[in-house]
Formats: structure tokens, C-alpha cells, sequence
């Protein structure tokens, strides 16, 4: 296969000269623009590169609770290998996960500890509400099970299913990594729990 | 005693493991398909002239095991004709952050208006947006899944128990 050769010459694609670009430039200018450019730049390029950073390793917290947790542990199987998105290891250690993986039902006793658990993470901190019963109680609308964790905690991302495939919370977690990716603040900054 | 080739016995199999192709799925480029019967997100449907079968009987919010469907339905008229029968369902949502996906509410539905697709990527950043209305749910799918042979798999006699 062969490539046509690039064009080297601006009369190649059409120009006359680089004069005709900046016509109403002077002296001096395009150095001006350049440092503004860079200023305006340089801290949103540093923001990209943090949360590239972010997604890169967002290493999730063991929080199994019940039957979706065994669907959880499956995506750190060899099938679905999540270390291909940095999530090496699932961290028993609040304090050194940045990624809250509710999965399953939570009851009323329970809430505190999962609370608590939030807590003690290191910002910033996301949460994924896996199921049908973290996200809204889903079956078990009784007096035992909170309706839905995003009364205790910001939720980021909801999925649902009962429980979902290991491809759905996998898509949750892409999802999530687009928000990071985009710059928008994890939840806690912007949506209100009951306290 | 021990048996001295016993520990050549685990590193063989350890060597054999080498060898083996990785069975990790590359997901978000690659989508395993689905089985044929897998039940994911819901779709309701029309018939061919255009109205939609449902009747808004709510049998489908009745068996529903979570409450998650919420059917409000209204008298057809001469002047606006949704469905062929004497009512029509007004609102029809599904609370999909509730919904179990077991298939009850196609097994109860009288007209078969209300199926189980094969979606299943259905992550959103917000709990409300979840709740599917009728306008969602009569539209076809936004992200559609790859589903398996249904020559294969949908018979009585599987393709996974014949060959194994």
C-alpha cells in the first residue's frame, strides 16, 4: 500500500503565503496569544492529565453484600479482566480505594457501617450503585432494606439489573470513567444525601 | 517419603497453563453475544397498522414482583385510536432501578405487548433517568446487543448439550 506523499509547500493546499494567515497580526502578537493560550491552557491540560490519572487506577473497595457481589467478583476474574481498565485489586482498605462498589441489598444496619466506610475513603471517591437493590430497595421494599444507597451516599453511576452481567457493571464502569474523563465532579460535590 | 517428581508434577501444569490462549473477553470492543433468551431491557410493541397492543389492562403491574410498572389507562375514541381494543395504557413506566427483569410481566401480558429484549447496558448517571416511559419503551433499543445463533441455542435439545 502506498501513501501519498504529504504536502510541503502551503501553495499546496492553496495558500499564497503565511502572511495571508495572520493578516491582521502585528509585531509581537502571536507571541502575545501564544502565552494566553498557554495560561488558559496549561492548568485545563494539568486537569486532563489528573483525571486521565484518575481512570487510569481507580482501585475499587470490597464491598460485596450480596448475590451481585459474586458477579463483582467475577469482573476481577480472568474472563473479565478489569486490571485492563487499572483496576488492579479490589483494596479491603477504605482508605486506599477510591471506588465504592455497592453491590446488593442494603439494610437499615448495615447503612451505618457503609456510611462510616465512605467516610474513611481518601477524596476524591466515587460510588457505584450495582443492582437493583443499591440503587432503588429494587424486590425488597420493606421495613428491613434501605431504598436505595443514594440516601446515605452520592451515587455517580446507577446500574441496574438483578444482578447485572459482569458486562453491565463493566459498562457502568466505563461510564464512569467518560465522566471522570470529562471533567465532571465526583458526586459528592454536587448531589445532596439525607444526612 | 516424598515423592521427589511431585513438584515437577505442579510446574507441569503450570507450563501447561502457558501455552493456553488467553480467555479474557476485550468487552467494551467486543460484546460476547448474548443467549437468545436472555432478558434485559423491555420492549413494548405495535401491531402492523400502527397501534400498539397494549390495552392498558395492567395485569403486567400486577404480577410484577418489585411494583416497578405503573399503568394508567384511558378510553379510546373515535377521534384518537391508540390501541384496538376499549382502553389504552395513557402512561406505562418502568421503573428500571427496581425491576428485577423476571420476565413476569411478558408471561402475564395478554397480548403479548411487552417483551424482554437483550439489551443489558443500561448504567445511568442519575436514578431518575431510569424510569422508562412508553415513548422509550415502544422505540427500538438505542444500544442494541449481539445475540447468539437462536438456531443453537432456542431449541430444546442445546447445542451445549449435544457437543458436551
Amino acid at each position: 500500500m502506498t501513501r501519498a506523499a504529504p504536502p510541503r509547500r502551503l501553495a499546496e493546499l492553496g495558500l499564497s503565503s503565511e502572511r495571508v494567515l495572520m493578516k491582521d497580526k502585528e509585531p509581537g502578537s502571536f507571541e502575545r496569544e501564544v502565552a494566553e493560550l498557554e495560561e488558559r491552557l496549561l492548568p485545563t491540560t494539568l486537569e486532563k492529565a489528573v483525571s486521565w490519572a484518575q481512570t487510569k487506577s481507580m482501585w475499587p473497595d470490597t464491598f460485596g453484600l450480596a448475590c451481585c457481589a459474586i458477579e463483582m467478583m467475577s469482573i476481577v476474574s480472568a474472563r473479565y479482566d478489569i486490571a485492563r481498565f487499572g483496576m488492579e485489586a479490589f483494596r479491603a482498605s477504605p482508605r486506599q480505594a477510591d471506588l465504592l462498589i455497592v453491590s446488593g441489598r442494603v439494610s437499615h444496619k448495615m447503612a451505618a457501617p457503609l456510611r462510616q466506610i465512605y467516610d474513611q475513603m481518601l477524596e476524591p471517591k466515587w460510588v457505584i450503585a450495582m443492582g437493583a437493590c443499591a440503587s432503588s430497595g429494587g424486590m425488597f421494599n420493606n421495613y428491613a432494606v434501605l431504598q436505595g444507597v443514594d440516601r446515605i451516599v452520592p451515587v455517580d453511576i446507577h446500574v441496574p439489573g438483578c444482578p447485572p452481567r459482569p458486562e453491565a457493571l463493566m459498562e457502568g464502569i466505563v461510564r464512569l470513567h467518560e465522566k471522570v474523563r470529562a471533567g465532571v465532579p465526583p458526586a459528592y460535590e454536587f448531589r445532596r444525601v439525607a444526612t | 517419603m516424598q515423592n521427589p517428581f511431585e513438584g515437577a508434577k505442579g510446574f507441569a501444569v503450570t507450563l501447561g497453563q502457558i501455552f493456553r490462549k488467553p480467555i479474557t473477553q476485550q468487552y467494551p470492543e467486543y460484546k460476547r453475544p448474548v443467549y437468545p433468551r436472555f432478558r434485559g431491557r423491555h420492549r413494548l410493541h405495535r401491531h402492523e397498522n400502527g397501534l400498539e397492543k397494549c390495552v392498558g389492562c395492567s395485569l403486567c403491574a400486577a404480577a410484577c414482583p418489585s411494583d416497578c410498572i405503573r399503568v394508567v389507562a384511558a378510553e379510546n375514541s373515535p377521534g384518537n385510536r391508540v390501541s384496538p381494543g376499549e382502553r389504552y395504557a395513557r402512561i406505562y413506566e418502568i421503573n428500571l432501578s427496581r425491576c428485577i427483569f423476571c420476565g413476569y410481566c411478558e408471561l402475564a401480558c395478554p397480548f403479548d405487548a411487552i417483551t424482554l429484549g437483550n439489551e443489558f447496558e443500561l448504567s445511568e448517571y442519575s436514578r431518575d433517568d431510569l424510569i422508562y416511559t412508553k415513548d422509550m419503551l415502544l422505540r427500538p433499543p438505542t444500544k442494541t446487543m449481539p445475540v447468539a445463533d437462536r438456531d443453537l441455542y432456542d431449541t430444546p435439545d442445546p447445542v451445549w448439550k449435544r457437543e458436551s
